[in-house]
């Protein structure tokens, strides 16, 4: 067998967080525990709401953001062990795209510019015209008309310098995109658009995507497997129709029955289960389980130890001591 | 009933170096009391500079024209002073974001008995009893030690919270919330959307809740009145509109939301974008974009008229009778 595109073991981000002059600094976990493994040609969502780490698992995996201790190996190969040099010849394969699609574009550079820039650094075998050639059709890939070429960003709404944006990422013909909230600063009618967009880019180059969003609908759309997190630990992993059709622990429950519906009836109907109360602050998390402080279904067991992923019946995993009964 | 709020031939521009820009262009629109209203809309669709325009909010190159009477009272015309004495009274405003709502340097305290002080004369005593009280009422626990804390002590949902008593303490009779819960995260958003429901219920309040989620304004609204590029394309009772939506783009938005409730891959995305608002097209807004259009769209602007007893659009073609087989999306 041979082995996944990506996988992740016990990844941990701390991050210390000053209190003041004279105090000391606390640890923060952001991204606690987590392992994972993608295969080729998987879409991976990453769901949770803001705080939840899913940012900063996504860049710790591609090492944007150094993580603590943890491994992360790549088509087997740790990444972890990678000399700076290497890496950057490895990131040809790894790209991202942002949530923010005018801000993750530099305004004095050209379309052509920005979409080109990959190329200059990792394929510099490439003419001048050979790299033109890629870029146009990089952009006619992503529904950019070519004689918007020398344009700048400016110049476009946030659809089409999501465009951009993709086709950055793309142009060196990547394995994984790690999509960071690609579509929340947009309008519905255009997320739509951007949404398809990438799926007609996945089947096409044969993309694996880490998809990372707070939008639950957004989510199911996109991908074949959804891991659920929380205060830096993942919840909840498995297939989609397992997650979203059986979810099984109490927090990934709660989500789906918050997330909204755009049906009055079925609105009116639902009684929001409403978990009570805000998130912990990452910087004091409950004792024991995550989720322990807002679970409806706590028990005493539930406050001493953190609980590890077991096996749901329907196929999926979730780190919840109720799952076995 | 006599309505509570009616907007007539209302419109909005804004002038700019570069032209006018239509960012409200010929409302009507009644409002009645105790009535539930969702304003929805796309970025760019005039939605909020509407509501901002009504409490007398906009920037100052704004130029309005037509009426809001509210009762017998023209918002438009009325000077600062009076004006001072509807806002904050009788129609309060919450805004998207909680963060900048409120004052950072105040304690929640002062903000909330100031208005009390200021519109209804309360005594600092009866303003903090009152205040306290409303706070209980929004679900903020422990209530009087919250009361003393400044806001950067509490978190997003608490905050939207204390906006929500704020707006309520002197029991406006209309409430305008505009994107009260897009800043929060889901499970909070599902507590505050609670909140609204049950309190503007409680209160009888007029409520007017602006949002660009079809999704969030579902179980609150009885009525919904679609924008699109400055205009109100279509004015119908919830269910109606969800169900049976009868202008194409009302029809085109709800087919381009993703649902979490359903496994279906299939959203179609409505193609183009809108029409720039300094640049309006001589017909309808939306022709440019949409699926059933003729020449007469591209001739004329259709009016706002009646297709079902207390329904109106404005489109020469309107779809409520289709079913979803028939349907031809947006343009392809």
């Amino acid at each position: 067998m041979t082995a996944p595109l990506l996988q992740v073991e016990n990844l941990l981000t701390r991050f210390e967080i000053a209190l003041g002059m004279f105090r000391k600094p606390v640890g923060l976990n952001a991204v606690n525990d987590v392992s994972l493994t993608v295969a080729e040609g998987e879409t991976l969502g990453i769901v949770g709401e803001s705080g939840c780490g899913k940012s900063t698992l996504g860049r710790s995996i591609l090492r944007l953001i150094e993580p603590t201790s943890g491994t992360v190996l790549w088509q087997g190969k740790p990444l972890t062990d990678l000399t700076p040099e290497e890496l950057r010849m490895q990131r040809r394969d790894m790209q991202i795209i942002f949530q923010d699609p005018i801000a993750s574009l530099d305004p004095r550079m050209t379309v052509g510019q920005i979409i080109g820039e990959p190329l200059a650094i990792f394929e510099t075998a490439l003419s001048r015209a050979e790299r033109n050639e890629r870029v146009v059709e990089t952009m006619d890939a992503v529904g950019l008309a070519p004689e918007m070429i020398n344009r700048f960003p400016h110049e476009f709404s946030g659809g089409q310098a999501q465009r951009i944006g993709i086709a950055r990422a793309i142009v060196t013909r990547p394995k994984l995109v790690v999509c960071d909230e690609p579509v929340s600063a947009l309008d519905v009618s255009i997320q739509a658009q951007i949404v398809n967009l990438l799926r007609k880019l996945r089947e096409e180059f044969g993309l694996t995507f880490l998809f990372i969003s707070h939008d639950l609908s957004v989510v199911r759309l996109i991908s074949d497997r959804i891991l659920v997190l929380y205060l830096g630990r993942i919840v909840e992993i498995g297939s989609k129709d397992a997650v979203f059709d059986h979810p099984a622990h109490p927090y990934t429950q709660a989500l789906l029955a918050a997330a909204p519906v755009p049906d009055p009836k079925l609105a009116r109907s639902r009684k929001h289960v409403a978990l009570k109360g805000d998130p912990p602050s990452p910087l004091n998390p409950p004792p024991g389980c995550v989720f322990s402080n807002r679970c409806p279904k706590v028990r005493d067991a539930c406050r001493t130890a953190q609980p590890e992923l077991r096996a749901a019946r329907t196929g999926q995993q979730a780190a919840c001591i109720l799952i076995e009964e | 009933m006599e309505p509570l709020l009616k907007l007539q031939d209302y419109t909005i521009r804004f002038a700019t170096p570069d032209g006018d820009v239509h960012a409200v262009t010929g409302l009507d629109l009644d409002l009645a009391p105790g009535e539930k209203l969702a304003i929805v809309g796309e970025s760019g669709s005039g939605k909020s500079q509407c509501w901002m325009g009504v409490m007398g909010l906009l920037a100052r190159n704004a130029r309005v024209s037509g009426r809001a009477m509210f009762g017998d009272r023209n918002l438009l015309g009325l000077t600062q002073r009076q004006l001072d004495a509807v806002r904050g009274a009788e129609i309060c405003m919450v805004f998207q974001d909680p963060m900048t709502a409120l004052n950072p340097v105040l304690r929640i305290s002062r903000q909330l008995t100031e208005t009390l002080e200021v519109h209804r004369g309360a005594g600092r005593r009866e303003a903090e009893k009152q205040a306290i009280a409303m706070l209980e009422r929004v679900g903020i626990p422990d209530a009087p030690r919250r009361f003393r804390q400044y806001p950067h002590e509490m978190s997003g949902g608490m905050r939207q919270r204390v906006v929500i008593a704020m707006a309520l303490l002197t029991k406006p009779r209309l409430l305008i919330a505009d994107e009260p819960t897009t800043a929060l995260d889901v499970t909070i958003q599902a507590q505050i959307l609670d909140l609204f429901q049950d309190l503007v219920t409680e209160t009888g309040t007029s409520l007017v809740m602006i949002s660009h989620d079809l999704g969030a304004v579902a179980g609150i609204a009885d009525r919904v009145a679609v924008m699109y590029a400055g205009r109100i394309v279509e004015d119908s009772p919830v269910d109606d509109l969800y169900e049976r939506p009868a202008h194409p783009y009302a029809r085109a938005l709800l087919q381009s939301i993703p649902r979490v409730d359903r496994a279906t891959a299939d959203i179609r995305p409505i193609d183009g974008r809108p029409p720039s608002l300094a640049d309006l097209p001589r017909g309808c807004s939306f022709a440019p974009r949409c699926g059933y259009r003729t020449d007469a769209c591209d001739a004329a602007v259709p009016p706002l008229a009646d297709i079902e007893p207390g329904r109106i659009a404005a489109c020469f073609h309107p779809v409520h009778r289709h079913t979803a087989a028939d349907s031809k999306g947006s343009r392809t």
